[in-house]
């Protein structure tokens, strides 16, 4: 777009042109399965870390039981806690 | 009596045999002190995501039963003691959870995440 070819003093902000919005309440999802890693996988970059809502665009309430599913997927060992190139 | 929903993970060492009987020891206890059993699924050797006790495989086994508050802590304690139990994680189901684990037992091709997603059966 001709927006890219100028050079701006300061970084202009990436890709704020979509609206985010928070995919759980979009489409009734009230229960996020700790169980369900290919999931949860969305919600992690590659490093295995969880994103944070500024990228995944997903509302407070449904951020922390996202993490909280991740952290539960990591003890029982279906998500690492760390890796290099996990996608 | 509350709804909870347990995951062990068992040592691949186990032969079959010894897994099972493993499983009917807790599902036993469980029965003995008054829980009722919903649904047992056992997804079998898995590969663990990082290596836990040296070990990169493991037994997955998900309990899901109705029991009494008190009975959770004692539960606990006979999978630590167990040492063939490598790892276990109990929760308690809200109702969100009971309508989802109810869903997904009855209908698991329609799983309502998935319909975004990809609709492909579990």
């Amino acid at each position: 777009m001709a927006k890219d070819q100028i050079q701006y003093v300061t970084a202009p902000k990436v890709d704020d042109s979509r609206k985010k919005y928070c995919r759980f309440k979009k489409n009734g999802i009230k229960f996020i399965d700790y169980k369900d890693a290919s999931f949860l996988l969305k919600f992690v970059n590659d490093q295995g870390k969880v994103l944070p809502r500024r990228l995944t665009g997903t509302s407070l309430k449904f951020q922390r039981k996202v993490a909280q599913a991740i952290k539960r997927s990591r003890h029982i060992g279906l998500m690492p806690y760390v890796t290099d190139s996990l996608k | 009596m509350q709804q909870y929903e347990t995951v062990i993970i068992l040592t691949p060492l186990l032969s079959e045999e010894a897994a099972k009987e493993v499983l009917t020891k807790f599902s036993k206890l469980m029965t003995d002190n008054g829980a009722e059993i919903i649904d047992e699924d056992n997804w079998g050797l898995k590969k663990l995501a990082y290596p836990i006790e040296k070990k990169t495989t493991g037994f997955y086994h998900l309990t899901t039963f109705k029991a009494p508050g008190e009975f959770i802590n004692k539960l606990e304690v006979e999978y630590r003691r167990d040492e063939r139990v490598m790892r276990f994680l109990t929760i308690s189901l809200d109702k969100h959870a009971m309508a989802y684990s109810e869903k997904k037992r009855s209908g698991a091709f329609n799983k309502k995440k998935e319909t975004k997603t990809e609709g492909v059966a579990k």
